[in-house]
């Protein structure tokens, strides 16, 4: 079964999207949405990176957007520029440097569009094998630090006042987003991570009473995208990525129409 | 957990702040701040906005770290916190129930009980995106009660809470000490009223103005007549600064000298300042 790239396909994109629903969960409760577009782009850097070193790509895009996330934190700490327009400025650069670095490598054959925007005939049974691998570490680690993380997202000073430790799960959040951005970049591209975690957290709002009930949603509405996406790419030969996100906004637009009777107050 | 009200005693305290300050870029939010909190004693902070009352709880906690001077806590101590304000995204789903559950394990039944006393039990299944900013306070207030903290410390516990339920909340706010036998340290939202049952009174202007115990009202009939059956719950703190802040930082002193900076040691104080006690000529 394995042998049908397609199948791959919907197997490599129902794990990435089972991780990206309840990290993007975070994203929305936490107003990262830039932040998160920040540290995807500066993955095409990490792909040149490998490329030129010859190393994992994986492991290189989870090092440079671990880097670019760490920078960041330092960054806004000195606070000399907007938070906002240091995350633009750092998120085109990197993308640009990226493709620059890309374009000087003459003697690497590299698709761009399945960078940018995904591929699903490159999935192959190791691309699966690193899916599952890390996707099973990031929601392991998120299950640990659920508590101390969603306490600091609901007040950082008051976790830290009651004896938690956010500084912590915070650092860790990081980690598992660039882990995330590392194992999804090869089903939705780099410019469209952020739209796999965000769209489907979104979308699941409105029926979750609980943080917990809201990313299990969001990790199955984000499974439910990927399978329509995928689906459609194949059959109009569109590129995957945009193809998923298309589904999930479909989603989400469905999530907004009213449903009067069963809404309580 | 049942103890019953322990009287202020010279154990160590629960936190204190020796000369700590504060700076950020260059600028001081606050500078030379001491104070204590001990077991059962409620120390009450006021003063002026941007005089460093948050700064100085946030200091006490340990969430800030002083730039000069000392911040310390007694170890293994259990704080209970209400913050100034929560600003939480409206798509995050979080009922009341469980925002008293947010950094410990809560029994239901205590639950109950704590949203009762703070007079919001019909409220504990709803979103706390929907509270209004007194039901808010209220749900905070449970929070950090049921914690059965040491330390309680509430950062204008009252805003936006109306005239009856303040009165009613000072009560339970000294109930609560008297029955958990815990440290308050609270910051006050009006410049002269404070809680009647309130220790230690300290006023901040960037530093410690002046700091003594409040004049409780109830004794005074002009007070009584003014304050109503409010008088029983809040006290004036009575005191006159020797000098003033003027608004382009400078202070102006009662000597009629003007400086660019305040310290206790500047040869402009006459008294007021390092735990003179100075209130309630009235």
């Amino acid at each position: 079964m394995l042998e049908s790239f397609f199948v791959r396909a919907l197997i490599a994109g129902t794990g990435v999207a089972a991780v990206a629903g309840p990290l993007g969960c975070f994203i929305v409760w936490r107003r990262l949405a830039y932040f998160g577009d920040t540290l995807s782009h500066a993955a095409l850097l990490g792909v040149a990176l490998a490329l030129l070193m010859e190393i994992n790509i994986t492991l290189s895009v989870f090092t440079v957007a671990t880097l670019v996330a760490l920078a960041l934190m330092a960054l806004q700490r000195r606070a000399s520029l907007s938070a906002d327009a240091l995350l633009g400025l750092l998120a085109h650069s990197s993308l640009a440097i990226g493709l620059v670095c890309l374009a000087f490598m003459t003697w690497v054959r590299m698709d761009l569009m399945g960078l940018l925007f995904g591929d699903i005939l490159a999935v192959s049974k190791t691309d699966i094998a690193i899916i599952y691998a890390g996707g099973a570490a990031v929601l392991v680690v998120l299950a640990l630090i659920w508590k101390p993380l969603f306490a600091a997202t609901v007040s950082p000073e008051l976790a830290r006042a009651e004896g938690m430790n956010p500084a912590r799960a915070d650092l860790l959040f990081m980690l598992l987003l660039a882990g995330t951005i590392a194992i999804a970049m090869k089903i939705v591209g780099v410019l469209l991570i952020t739209a796999l975690m965000l769209i489907p957290a979104a979308a699941a709002r409105r029926f979750a009473a609980t943080p917990e009930r809201m990313a299990v949603m969001a990790a199955a509405a984000g499974i439910l995208a990927v399978v329509a996406g995928l689906f459609a790419s194949l059959e109009w030969d569109t590129p995957s990525g945009p193809s998923i996100v298309v589904a999930a906004m479909a989603l989400f637009l469905l999530s907004l129409a009213p449903i009067p009777a069963t809404q309580r107050n | 957990m049942d103890q019953s009200a322990t009287p202020p005693r010279a154990v160590q305290p629960l936190a204190s702040l020796t000369n700590a300050g504060v700076s950020r870029s260059g600028r001081w939010l606050v500078r030379g701040v001491s104070l204590t909190v001990q077991p059962g004693e409620i120390v009450t902070l006021i003063g002026p906005n941007g005089s460093g009352k948050s700064t100085s709880v946030k200091l006490a906690l340990g969430i800030l770290d002083p730039t000069e001077g000392n911040a310390s806590r007694r170890k293994g101590l259990r704080v209970g916190y209400v913050p100034q304000k929560l600003a939480i995204d409206w798509t995050l789903p979080l009922t009341v129930s469980r925002f008293l559950r947010l950094t410990g394990p809560v029994r239901e039944d205590e639950a109950k009980a704590a949203l009762a006393e703070t007079g919001i039990a019909h409220l504990q299944a709803s979103e706390l995106r929907n509270l209004s900013g007194g039901e808010f306070q209220r749900a905070m207030l449970a929070r950090a009660i049921l914690r059965k903290p040491d330390l309680l410390v509430l950062d204008e516990p009252v805003q936006g809470v109306d005239f009856n339920g303040e009165t009613a909340l000072y009560e339970l706010i000294s109930k609560i000490r008297d029955r958990l036998g815990c440290g308050i340290l609270m910051v006050s939202h009006d410049l002269h009223v404070v809680m009647a049952a309130t220790d230690k009174v300290i006023c901040l202007n960037g530093h410690v103005c002046c700091e003594g115990a409040p004049h409780s009202v109830a004794e005074d009939p002009a007070y009584r007549q003014l304050f109503g059956e409010r008088a029983s719950t809040l006290a004036i703190y009575q005191h006159h600064h020797d000098h003033t802040h003027l608004p382009d930082g400078r202070v102006r002193h009662a000597d009629g000298t003007i400086t660019d900076d305040c310290h206790p040691g500047d040869g402009h104080h006459h008294h007021g300042h390092k735990g003179h006690e100075k209130h309630d000529h009235a």
